[in-house]
């Protein structure tokens, strides 16, 4: 288990790597250096002042020792300024993860048990009419993606009804503001859970031990509480984890959408001026998200399902 | 005074004037259910009503954005001068031209309805034709990684799981921007080429169904050197003018090209949704593998490609239909992403996503919320047909 969890680190460290110098890589080509310049001094400099400005700021040293000097001093817990907002990007992450993180433990309050509670009414009798209907329900709630969703409960909730409001404020998180963003990221995820948690609960359902359980004159009730929903909970526990980095695109899309400046804010704002910093700090928050759900992932199901044991 | 017509006549008018699409799906669905038995798993889809749903919606949209120089009564570019017609609710009548702005007018005053019948054009080529490419390349690529496994895998494993790893959303805004994809001349001696990093993708990408097709004859035909040289150079040749046309823009005839922008998004869309095809494929492999039928052919001594590519492949043919069934829906999401934050085609392009990131700015407000909400629905119900779909062809295929 221990070296499971090592190489996993390890991979992880790689690919982090591997990543941020490919976003190092891609935010420092010359037409961005040359916009950077640009909007940093003036509008109307020539090349030669643009390169002048280049090599004041360290932009024409060799790429290896520019990266070098940035991993470095990220590892340092130093990511540098963010030209944008004029603060420590470290400061700007912070703040802004902090936001975000409030709005995805909604998101994930409202989602995961209702995703659970779809799927173990859908899965507990297969081919059942509620299961035919609660399947086609998660199928169209994984077919409108956040921007989808987003508008049109907008111009519903919003526009027209009036019960709340189209943009959520950082400052102020109430049900008015929240209910909007958090329902719209919800769903669409909601319907992928759902249809795991169906489909496991499904298996556990047909399986010898819950028979034994039934013909032993338990009621149906007390089976499906007691015997399968432990055994059928297995698999969308992976998935729930994996879905983080979904996540992290929806939150982009909802926080654009409702104008709420956390970090999906942060990473449009950065990405469209080109705050070269604050971009590289993204990513590099965004890619351990991604890993580290990753990892629990595959450490809590061999945790959690004693018959795989991790080689 | 600006006329508009009710609610009903605009349910009833929109509903007529598709009638190109109506007369091509009845013609397909009935048509379709007397050669049921030629059909094979499309057939038997007719015994279940939540696949026939989705065919009938994912038809609905392909013979639309076929016909839809007959159903739209506007280009989708052209502006109303009319007073008025900016922002018109749904329904307004252009009192110049006589013509129903049925889903009403966005705030260049162009016809909604129009611009959606269009945008389905753009939206089943670029879905469909970049999905096909990611599933090449992932085949191509995912073939090997599970059949081989070993360092191979684990090379290619490590490179999928890194694209995969990476925000979508940031890859995208790192390969979209127009600083990042300034095409520059790249002189290789006999000629000069267009270069930039998206260029540079969809030179990689779209090699791969010249190489797979190529592999495809060649593994089959090894001993049959006529139709091997036949089918060899009919696919070198019409897939390198191909090539060159759509990757550098350089076709000798002039035919084949794609502007710069769709070709970034045709690169970007491949690169994020290829990983996941890498994924299945190689799964399906590393299963198949062990059958007996592939140790029959490995005893016949058959090369590992001829295995992969018809031993393999085609009995992988009932997940991967489903899944690509899936992955346009996907792609179709990608694209509207795109367009939402504006990375895509040209700002006045039709298609949904970017009139989806048009339209937001003005959803607050009931009068003009149907701006957004027309293309966003549209949207919604190609994927929802394409996702019902999968669903009843995966029920099919596990009624074996």
């Amino acid at each position: 288990m221990l070296m499971f969890i090592l190489r996993r680190i390890g991979t992880m460290l790689l690919t982090m790597l591997a990543l941020t110098f490919i976003v190092f890589y891609l935010v420092t080509l010359p037409g961005n250096l040359e916009k950077l310049a640009k909007t940093e001094g003036e509008m109307r400099m020539t090349d030669a002042e643009v390169q002048a400005w280049l090599d004041k700021e360290g932009f024409n040293r060799p790429f290896l020792v520019q990266y070098g000097e940035w991993i470095g001093n990220t590892v340092r817990g130093d990511m540098g300024w963010s030209r944008v907002f004029r603060k420590p990007v470290s400061e700007v992450i912070g703040e802004r993860l902090g936001y975000t993180g409030i709005l995805m433990f909604w998101v994930m309050a409202v989602m995961v048990p209702g995703a659970l509670i779809i799927g173990v009414l859908a899965g507990m009798k297969e081919g059942s009419t509620l299961d035919r209907t609660l399947t086609v329900g998660s199928v169209a709630s994984t077919s409108a993606p956040e921007y989808v969703t987003g508008i049109v409960f907008t111009v519903i909730f919003a526009s027209a009804l009036g019960w709340f409001k189209g943009i959520a404020s950082t400052r102020s998180i109430t049900f008015e503001n929240f209910t909007l963003p958090v329902m719209t990221m919800a769903i669409y995820g909601m319907g992928y859970i759902a249809r795991m948690t169906r489909a496991s609960m499904a298996e556990v359902m047909t399986s010898q031990y819950i028979r034994t359980a039934r013909l032993k004159g338990l009621s149906f009730r007390s089976v499906v509480l007691k015997h399968a929903l432990r055994n059928a909970l297995i698999a969308p526990f992976t998935v729930i984890m994996l879905q983080f980095p979904w996540l992290l695109t929806g939150v982009v899309v909802v926080e654009t959408m409702f104008n709420y400046k956390g970090f999906g804010f942060a990473l449009v704002e950065a990405a469209g001026n080109n705050d070269i910093n604050l971009l590289l700090a993204i990513s590099w928050v965004a890619v351990i998200v991604v890993l580290l759900t990753q990892l629990i992932s595959d450490i809590g199901y061999a945790y959690l399902n004693p018959r795989i044991r991790v080689s | 005074m600006v006329e508009t017509i009710g609610t009903g006549e605009i349910i009833i008018q929109s509903i007529a004037r598709f009638w190109p699409t109506w007369i091509a799906m009845a013609v397909t669905m009935i048509g379709g259910y007397f050669i049921r038995e030629q059909l094979g798993i499309f057939g038997r889809l007719y015994g279940s009503r939540i696949g026939m749903v989705g065919l009938g919606l994912v038809l609905f949209w392909i013979f639309t954005a076929v016909f839809a120089n007959q159903i739209a009564p506007l280009g989708p570019l052209d502006q109303s001068f009319t007073f008025g017609m900016k922002k018109a609710l749904p329904g307004t009548i252009d009192s110049e031209s006589g013509i129903v702005f049925l889903w009403g007018g966005d705030n260049l005053a162009r016809d909604i309805f129009s611009r959606v019948v269009y945008g389905s054009a753009i939206v089943l080529v670029i879905a469909p034709a970049a999905t096909l490419i990611a599933y090449m390349v992932g085949s191509t690529l995912g073939l090997p990684a599970g059949y081989y496994t070993g360092t191979i895998d684990m090379v290619m494993s490590f490179l999928a799981n890194l694209v995969l790893a990476f925000p979508v959303i940031l890859l995208f805004y790192l390969l979209v921007t127009p600083e990042v994809n300034q095409p520059v001349p790249l002189n290789l001696g006999i000629v000069t080429l267009p270069w930039s990093i998206p260029i540079g993708m969809a030179a990689f990408f779209f090699i791969f169904p010249i190489l797979f097709l190529s592999l495809m004859w060649f593994t089959k035909y090894e001993k049959n050197t006529t139709k091997l040289t036949l089918y060899l150079a009919v696919t070198l040749v019409v897939g390198l003018w191909l090539y060159s046309g759509l990757v550098f823009n350089a076709d000798p005839f002039g035919m084949v090209g794609m502007a710069p922008n769709e070709l970034n998004i045709f690169a970007a869309v491949i690169l994020g949704s290829s990983p996941g095809v890498f994924r299945i494929v190689r799964g399906l492999t590393m299963d198949i593998k062990t059958r007996d039928y592939v140790a029959a052919a490995q005893t016949r001594g058959e090369r590992p490609w001829y295995i992969m590519l018809w031993e393999i492949l085609p009995n992988a043919r009932g997940p991967l239909i489903v899944d690509f069934c899936l992955r346009i829906g996907y792609t179709t999401i990608l694209l509207g992403t795109l367009g939402f934050f504006g990375l895509g085609l040209q700002p006045e392009s039709p298609d949904w996503g970017s009139m989806i990131n048009h339209g937001r700015a003005f959803v607050r407000l009931a009068d003009t919320a149907h701006i957004a909400l027309f293309p966003a629905v549209a949207l919604m119900s190609l994927v929802l047909g394409l996702n019902l779909l999968a669903d009843g062809l995966r029920e099919e295929a596990l009624k074996d």
